[in-house]
């Protein structure tokens, strides 16, 4: 069984993290589509997918419902498209003790900006997500693409993200003097509230209140769930795949990516390195050296194309031992880069076995 | 187009693109391209990490300016300063709320709890004053061009909409005024433009005709030319016989892969630069592949050769 076969058999999660436009969406379709024919129950939580690649998923809608995918594998296959804000609502739903707090909380404007458009919420409601299909029973590997962002461990933050803000002084000060639906916000607190009103305005300032009054009791619920879902994301059967192509800022922000992780006590299990041109023998000095003896012949577009791609690709090299120095217990797998856009399960299950052979 | 006059068109330009185009590559390109042309050039870096400076052969830049190419004389042309920052939203955000009355009592209370509350309540208000920061420095004149590696191209649009945003979300409040302000300077052709880049492949290309449409539309932000990296430069005769070439075997098998491989990336990348020309009618510019080496300032250098011929071809 190849490494890459062992991780998908030997674990419940698997990550695909990375910087955008490496392939992260792709890699995670098809770890996915390999845990299928290895007979698994698989699920692939996808964000933002290219268009083709979603179609190809059958997933074009936004409906936050795993939708089961055919194809020829002895276990099955789902994909979801995460839609982050119907994801939060079902969170808050389920923390709520009542109906009426839940649309209580649910109608507030910061409420909205909380879940529409607050950085990290997509990191968040995709660790729900992943808790959730986890918990569900339903699949033995759900697996996981983590949103482009700006910020590595924006992921690993996530699931704080709620209780963080509950954690918050304002918060403290706007639900701590009095009990009720009439509270009395101390002065000092006041004084606080009226300078954020003088900045961002009145109405903003109070629907932030009434957000974190809305909240109230429902704290220990959110910091009880973060916490599960932080030991899920240490657990030994979540796996973190690093997914990087071999230019160098992109091997740059994978190296980085790794320190962070490290930093969390976390490691990457694998680095998927997408994007790799053909492997040839010829040395890019050699190549040069064609590239200028045969210049003028028959062969010399070809010896042109040839010193190009080796010296792109012995720096892609150098740049992927480095890369591997970071992680020496990662298992690496390489997939060439490829002629298309995925965008039939064929060229899913193609780059699966490129994973995994 | 003549290069002086380009450059002239506007005092901003915003460089976005989808993460793995060469964004960074091609803001400081221009950089180099408007300095040989005798402006004198502010770099700002908006996404955080550093990554413009070595390009220049400079140490990483920080938050307050630093030079990354010294006004210099070369071959009888004046040749621009080129200058270089980050504008961190957080930054910003601290910044621009203690100029605006957040006195000692808020400083009390814990800063940054306040911070988030501002940013949540306000969704937008970092990127919003990010944008304010580079309207203060254009509206100094500090510089003749200011150029910004801004957010990959799905934040880029969130980022360049936030204006709008915060002022429909903040009715009241010096924010809104900041808001209004910012409104204008984005929407005002002789001060900013939005310079999207991408490569020549499928993903990148749709990405960049989405946002081209969606900023025309619901930004009102002006697109300057778009600017496609990475363009494998033409190479001749890859369909013609290798068995005859003074090589070993190995190596003319090598030639024939490398041709075939060369031949079938660029019938590619036709394909899609066709494409990127029928749907999307603005002007392109295009700046070869670099093989091989790390970027630097010799490869910036052809770069900017490059790109100051596809102004010319304009």
């Amino acid at each position: 069984m190849t490494d890459y076969r062992k991780l998908i058999e030997s674990h419940r999660v698997i990550i695909c993290c990375g910087t955008g436009g490496v392939g992260k969406t792709t890699t995670s379709a098809a770890t996915a589509v390999a845990a299928a024919q290895a007979g698994k129950r698989a699920v692939v939580v996808t964000i933002d997918p290219a268009k083709r690649l979603a179609d190809a998923l059958g997933i074009a809608a936004l409906d936050n419902t795993p939708r089961l995918i055919d194809g020829p594998w002895s276990g099955s296959l789902s994909a979801v498209m995460l839609d982050t804000k119907s994801t939060f609502d079902e969170v808050v739903r389920r923390h709520a003790h009542d109906e009426a707090q839940a649309e209580r909380i649910i109608g507030n404007r910061f409420y909205r900006n909380v879940s529409g458009t607050l950085s990290g919420t997509q990191d968040y409601m995709a660790v729900e997500k992943l808790n959730e299909l986890h918990d569900s029973g339903h699949y033995d590997l759900v697996v996981v693409d983590t949103p482009p962002t700006r910020d590595a461990l924006a992921f690993l933050e996530a699931p704080k993200m709620l209780s963080r803000l509950l954690d918050n002084p304002i918060y403290r000060i706007v639900t701590a003097p009095g009990r009720g639906p009439f509270k009395v916000i101390n002065t000092a607190a006041q004084q606080v509230l009226r300078q954020l009103a003088r900045v961002v305005g009145a109405t903003v300032v109070d629907e932030a209140v009434a957000f974190f009054q809305a909240f109230e009791g429902m704290e220990e619920g959110f910091r009880d769930r973060a916490n599960a879902t932080i030991e899920l994301l240490g657990d030994e059967r979540t796996a973190f795949v690093l997914v990087a192509s071999p230019r160098a800022d992109t091997i740059d922000e994978a190296r980085y990516f790794l320190r962070r992780l490290h930093c969390a006590d976390l490691n990457a299990s694998a680095v998927v390195v997408n994007r790799m041109l053909p492997q040839l023998s010829t040395t890019p000095k050699r190549a040069t050296e064609l590239a200028v003896s045969l210049a003028g012949s028959a062969a010399g577009g070809a010896a042109q194309a040839l010193a190009d791609l080796t010296a792109t690709s012995a720096g892609d090299d150098l740049r992927i031992a480095e890369l591997q120095n970071a992680a020496p217990d990662a298992l690496t797998a390489r997939v060439p880069m490829l002629h298309d856009d995925v965008h039939d399960i064929d060229s899913l299950a193609k780059i699966a076995r490129l994973l995994t052979d | 187009m003549d290069p002086g006059h380009f450059f002239a068109s506007s005092r901003v330009l915003v460089v976005a693109g989808k993460g793995g185009v060469g964004k960074t590559v091609t803001a400081a390109t221009i950089a180099a391209a408007a300095s040989r042309c005798g402006l004198s050039v502010l770099l700002v870096e908006v996404a955080g990490r550093s990554a413009a400076a070595p390009m220049f052969g400079a140490r990483p830049q920080g938050y307050e300016e630093s030079v990354l190419v010294h006004e210099a004389e070369r071959n009888g042309i004046r040749h621009g300063e080129i200058r270089g920052r980050s504008i961190t939203p957080d930054d910003a955000l601290v910044e621009w709320l203690s100029s605006h009355g957040f006195n000692r009592l808020m400083k009390r209370m814990a800063k940054s709890g306040i911070l988030e509350v501002v940013a949540t309540a306000t969704p937008g208000i970092k990127d919003l004053l990010v944008l304010g920061r580079i309207r203060a420095l254009e509206s100094e004149g500090v510089t003749d061009l200011i150029i910004v590696d801004a957010p990959a191209a799905g934040h880029a649009l969130g980022f360049l909409r936030s204006p709008a945003g915060v002022r429909d979300a903040a009715r009241n409040g010096t924010i809104h005024r900041q808001a209004v302000d910012v409104l204008e300077f984005i929407g005002d052709p002789k001060r900013l433009q939005l310079m999207l880049v991408t490569i020549a492949e499928e993903t990148p290309i749709n990405e960049l005709i989405e946002t081209s449409y969606a900023v025309e539309d619901e930004v009102g932000v002006k697109l300057a030319p778009v600017v496609i990296n990475g363009v494998l430069p033409k190479c001749d005769g890859l369909d013609r016989s290798v068995a005859r070439a003074k090589a070993s075997r190995d190596e003319r098998s090598d030639l024939a892969q490398a041709a075939a491989f060369r031949a079938s990336r660029a019938a590619l990348q036709d394909e899609q630069l066709d494409r990127l020309g029928a749907e999307l009618p603005l002007p392109q510019i295009r700046m070869s592949q670099i093989f091989g080496t790390e970027i630097g300032p010799d490869e910036i250098n052809v770069l900017a050769d490059e790109f100051l011929a596809g102004i010319e071809a304009l």
